[in-house]
């Protein structure tokens, strides 16, 4: 069982002297195994809304609860992929996710098993002693989900991870993480700019709008599983397409 | 396309071999320029003695243990303060990289204290400690320290705040993540801040042992004024040079070794 609820929350930075609201009462529950999308124009708020679930932000008020519990800061319940890589480089592909799963108190033996197991995974066993200086982009962020299953999260929160690649590895991304995600079943929050993976990837899909940001539709994507590339030419996932960015650009018209 | 010569164009760094033959090929040229100016006459042989006197006395200098007996000391002088004024400036300017206390306590003085000429504290460290090994580590150390603290705060600031994110969600505390991810991350740019540092150094090694010594490399050269010994003036000025540049290039074979990492094998 993993559920992330959000309720009530509002946030604000500081702007000069005075305080900007950046959201406003944000009401989300992501249900047990459920692949949410957050979607909305830039600036709307949705790094930081991941970054608060994530524990690596603050809030003025509501609640986010982990399994109903309030969380205290960041955890290991909670596995982060940031859209910068985020590979420590004088570690090598391997190390990278040993380093993780020392800190989640395993074993070296464990270390070493658990590690070799998901490079096998995001097919990276080739590259176990690659540094991330020798990797490409898509390589160095198949090494970071890696890294972010290997520990066993019950939640994985994910900001554009896919933003920095191009077209082909981004598909080539989509379909792994598809793939692995209908496995291993995790409760997903992903953040994307890029409306036909959001509908490709997720169960539901969150809109977001601005100022303050507030969530303003959300969609359930009904499309079969296991999902394959085919379905992107359905008229059903065509339709839904539009219907998301429609709901977006309607916050872009106002001022 | 046609091939432009790379040499004359914008942007385009020169070649291995043509980059050491045209580096050498000034200093080959400064030197020819010094041996004709002596040879000819056109300078007197006391304001400048000529390359083969110069080689000459540094040889004889060599031969009777003089050079090394100042070499040692100035290593030494230079090597123990350097080592103190590193580990200093590494705990301290970690420290105020990371927390806004040791930056707010820190910061301010550092920069303060920074502009303060160093050859002004020359006559109080002569006062405090007179002409011993102490005076020279000092001035070493005032005219380094807060340089380096400076350079090595900022080194530890651009550590990327995801990777402090990243130690935060895999539940490592703070003291853990400074250990395990904010050092590590920057240690190249701290070796760069002691390379660079270590530089100025030679410079204030020298600077204490001109004004007051009775021992060292720049000690020797004060001494070969009065006797109007122009050669081993410029042999030793060469030598010093030498020697700045022989640290440097040690310094980055090791940044070499140490951060492989960030070179690509394939
Ligand atoms: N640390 C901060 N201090 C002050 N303001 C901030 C900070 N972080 C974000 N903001 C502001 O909060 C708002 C939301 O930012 P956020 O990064 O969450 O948007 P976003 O939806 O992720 O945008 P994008 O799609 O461009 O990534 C923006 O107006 C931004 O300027
Ligand atoms: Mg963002």
């Amino acid at each position: 069982m993993a559920t992330l609820e959000i309720r009530g929350l509002n946030k604000s930075f500081p702007h000069g002297r005075e305080q900007r609201q950046v959201l406003r009462d944000i009401e989300l529950t992501l249900h047990d195994n459920e692949f949410v999308s957050l979607v909305g124009t830039s600036g709307c708020g949705k790094s930081t809304l991941l970054s608060i679930a994530a524990g690596l932000e603050g809030f003025d008020s509501g609640q986010v609860l982990v399994d109903g519990e309030p969380i205290r800061g960041a955890g290991l319940d909670r596995g982060v992929v940031f859209q910068s890589y985020t590979l420590l480089p004088w570690l090598n592909a391997r190390e990278n996710i040993e380093f993780a799963l020392k800190a989640a108190g395993r074993t070296r033996g464990e270390c070493r098993r658990i590690a070799d197991e998901h490079l096998q995974l995001v097919g990276l066993n080739d590259y176990a002693e690659a540094y991330p200086n020798e990797l490409s982009g898509g390589m160095k962020q198949r090494v970071a989900i890696a890294r972010a299953l290997s520990y066993r999260p019950k939640i994985l929160l994910m900001d554009e991870p896919f933003g920095a690649l191009d077209a082909m590895t981004r598909h080539q991304m989509q379909e792994l993480l598809t793939r692995i995600w209908e496995h291993h079943r995790l409760t997903v929050m992903f953040v994307t700019h890029d409306i036909e993976e959001a509908v490709y990837l997720s169960d539901r899909i969150v809109v977001m709008g601005r100022g303050p940001g507030h969530i303003k539709a959300s969609f359930p994507v009904e499309l079969g599983r296991p999902r394959h590339e085919e379905m992107a030419t359905s008229t059903a996932f065509i339709a839904l397409q539009r219907q998301v960015l429609k709901a977006i650009r309607e916050d872009e018209r106002q001022p | 396309m046609t091939q432009r010569s790379s040499l004359f164009t914008i942007g385009q760094p020169p070649g291995r071999r043509s980059y050491w033959l045209i580096g050498l090929g000034v200093f080959v040229l400064l030197g020819l320029a010094w041996y004709l100016s002596t040879a000819s006459g056109l300078v007197p042989r006391l304001f400048l003695p000529a390359p083969a006197d110069v080689l000459a006395r540094m040889l004889s200098l060599a031969a009777d243990g003089t050079l090394w007996a100042d070499l040692k000391v100035s290593l030494y002088r230079i090597g123990v303060a350097f080592l103190i004024s590193s580990a200093m400036s590494i705990v301290i300017g970690t420290l105020a990289g990371c927390y806004g206390f040791w930056k707010a306590a820190s910061e301010p003085l550092v920069d303060f204290i920074r502009y303060m000429p160093v050859v002004a504290f020359v006559p109080l460290t002569i006062l405090w400690a007179g002409t011993s090994d102490v005076q020279k580590f000092l001035i070493i150390w005032i005219g380094t320290f807060f340089q380096q603290v400076l350079m090595i705060m900022d080194a530890v600031k651009r550590v990327p705040p995801d990777f402090i994110g990243l130690g935060r969600t895999l539940g490592m505390r703070d003291p853990a993540i400074l250990l395990r991810i904010v050092l590590p991350s920057a240690l190249p740019g701290i070796w760069d801040a002691l390379r660079i540092s270590l530089g100025w150094a030679w410079t204030w090694l020298v600077l204490a042992e001109l004004v007051a010594a009775t021992s060292g490399l720049g000690y020797r050269i004060t001494v070969s004024q009065r006797f109007f010994q122009t050669d081993t003036i410029i042999g030793y000025i060469l030598l010093l040079g030498l020697l700045g540049l022989v640290t440097d290039q040690l310094m980055r074979a090791a940044e070499r070794v140490l951060f492989r990492y960030n070179r690509r094998r394939r």
